[in-house]
């Protein structure tokens, strides 16, 4: 059977460049955001925020990488612990902090792994586990991490030495701009050359080594960049409430972005943002239902999981057939 | 053909080459000389090992004992991917497409091998687009033109065959290994694609195995037929098929 050569390209052959509804997603939710503060408390929207791009950093490597970290608290805790220590016992500015946090979760990242990318699927979770619980046993019995206390009363200080980040209102607007340009960040390399590479590993590894792709230094790289954005989010989360503590190096916080990110759909854009909000905003204003939080989160997952597998994202992007 | 024009001639060889799998030999000595230019075939029963071999060859497994030579340079210790760098690119059993990404992107991603690396996380893909033409191209060539914007997953397994294939010839190897590249494909479907292997096997050269032994027949310039992990015959199509021992262990093993 003979086809004719087309004259020209079929527009979606190739994937490339912003979609204009992804553009428009993008302004939409910077335009809520933006008017969020006036409505709901800052200090909610920022945890909202944060855990919005912790669970972005894990759907990079998740969803386009193909990796299932089970341990990315280990990242998100060590960031929390500099970031706080270095703002409370140094004295160091709110963007040194951060800056230093993030930093920390590079270097952690890089050193975990380069072990374990070693291992595939569920070896690869469970080896990123068990650094994260060398990570959390090093949290526990460290000198500066204060311990089960954790440290506390972390001031938040002055952006550039003249922003008074105190005012929640101020905070706000600066985690908007940071947590803003992670997302555009995690976009790019979705979207980059490097990203197509990552999407033909995550769909067949050994084919990628057969084209003659490094496969485990793409897998590093990406591996480095999400514990770095997790990273990111644990600096940031500690200063908002000037609290680092077991908590974020805790299993159970690897546990919940995974949640997060499966709840709003892995491998979309948008999905992990739904997800961080749906959770949050449950632990928020379910709180006054204790431990039966943690039951509901646990039905909503086996609900999601049996009704939408591909997340809530997911489904939406089905039905309107466009990747969001 | 003298024995040292031949010699020079011999873009892959293995001597030796050897695979255990605890306890279980699934490749045996086996002892192989690709000449430069040629179609050669691996033939032989379910489980004789041909599959190991190609996973060998490529460093997909690491070889129990022997070694390999590609263009006279031992390879016997390089990476997979090192490998591939070098120009021999191999296709797989079960086929192997990227599911998720598009027909056009499934060949460009292969074309994009020319950039290098590709670690620019920075930069936007729209660099690539460059190699969308020449994608489109090779798209066509195997005939899924109507499908360059389908994802590759969603794809009939023919489609999947012949979208690998351009995938592998994208990188313009100098030596290609097939691992069954008609099965599971209709008639038309063999028939274009033996055409192509024919058609691209002008400057290169194509180790490949293959069931269908009406193509293997037509195609291949040389055969090797393997039982039991090793060696059982070589030569021309027709010299293997008279072979008494193939016969026999075609019949064995239940086939034809
Ligand atoms: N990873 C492995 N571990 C153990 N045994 C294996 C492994 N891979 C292959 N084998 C065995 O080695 C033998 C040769 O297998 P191989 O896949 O190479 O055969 P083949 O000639 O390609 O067969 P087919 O025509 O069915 O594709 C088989 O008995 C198979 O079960
Ligand atoms: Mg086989």
């Amino acid at each position: 059977m003979a086809v004719d050569a087309p004259a020209t390209l079929p527009n979606s052959a190739a994937k490339v460049g912003a979609p204009r509804h992804h553009t428009l997603v993008f302004f939409a939710l910077l335009l809520i955001m933006l008017v969020a503060p006036f409505v709901l408390y800052p200090v909610f929207l920022m945890k909202v925020m944060c855990f919005a791009l912790f669970a972005s950093a894990l759907n990079l490597l998740l969803g386009f990488g193909g990796l299932l970290s089970f341990g990315h608290a280990a990242y998100f805790g060590i960031a929390a612990y500099v970031s706080a220590y270095t703002a409370k016992v140094w004295g160091l500015p709110p963007e040194l902090a951060i800056l230093l946090g993030t930093a920390a979760a590079a270097v952690l990242g890089l050193l975990i792994g380069a072990l374990a990318i070693r291992r595939q699927g569920i070896y690869f979770a469970m080896v990123t586990l068990a650094f994260a619980q060398m990570v959390y046993f090093f949290s526990l019995q460290a000198p500066f991490t204060g311990g089960e206390d954790g440290i506390q009363a972390v001031p938040r200080g002055r952006l550039f030495g003249f922003i008074d980040l105190a005012n929640d209102l101020t905070f706000y607007f600066v985690v908007l701009a940071i947590v803003t340009g992670g997302m555009l960040a995690i976009y790019r390399i979705i979207h980059s050359p490097f990203g197509q590479v990552l999407k033909a590993i995550r769909d067949n590894e050994p084919r990628s080594t057969s084209l003659g792709y490094k496969v485990d230094r793409y897998k590093l790289a990406v591996f480095v960049m999400s514990a770095t954005l997790a990273g990111l989010a644990g600096a940031i989360k500690a200063l908002v409430f000037q609290l680092a503590s077991l908590t974020d190096v805790h299993w159970t916080m690897s546990g919940e972005v995974v949640l997060m990110t499966l709840l709003g759909g892995m491998g979309t854009i948008f999905g992990p943002l739904v997800g961080a909000a749906v959770i949050i905003g449950m632990q928020n204003y379910f709180a006054s239902f204790g431990a039966w939080v943690t039951v509901l989160q646990g039905m909503i997952f086996v609900i999601s999981v049996l009704l939408f597998r591909e997340g809530i994202v997911g489904v939406i992007s089905r039905w309107i057939k466009k990747p969001l | 053909m003298s024995t040292a024009a031949a010699k020079d001639d011999i873009i892959l060889s293995a001597q030796g080459l050897t695979k255990r799998f605890a306890g279980f030999v699934a490749v045996n000595g086996v002892d192989l000389a690709v000449r430069r230019g040629s179609i050669h075939a691996l033939i032989g029963p379910n489980g004789a090992g041909k599959t190991t071999c190609f996973n060998l060859l490529t460093k997909f497994l690491q070889p129990s004992a022997g070694a390999i030579r590609f263009n006279g340079r031992d390879i016997t210790s390089l990476s997979p991917a090192a490998i591939a760098r070098l120009g021999v690119i191999r296709s797989f059993q079960i086929s192997a497409v990227f599911p998720r990404l598009t027909v056009l992107e499934n060949v460009r991603i292969a074309l994009q091998r020319r950039r290098g690396d590709s670690f620019d996380f920075w930069r936007s893909e729209k660099v690539l687009s460059a190699f969308d033409e020449d994608a489109l191209r090779r798209v066509d060539e195997v005939g899924l033109a109507d499908y360059a914007a389908a994802e590759a997953g969603d794809l009939s397994y023919g489609r999947k065959r012949a979208l690998e294939i351009a995938t592998t010839l994208a990188l313009e190897p100098e030596l290609m290994l097939l691992d069954e590249p008609m099965a599971g494909m209709g008639q038309e479907d063999v028939a274009r694609i033996s055409a192509l292997i024919r058609r691209i096997s002008a400057n290169r050269t194509i180790l490949m195995v293959e069931h269908n032994l009406s193509v293997v027949a037509d195609l291949s310039d040389r055969i090797t037929v393997l039982a039991r992990g090793e060696v059982l015959a070589e030569g021309t199509y027709e010299e293997v098929s008279g072979d008494a021992r193939v016969i026999e262990a075609y019949i064995g093993a239940g086939h034809e």
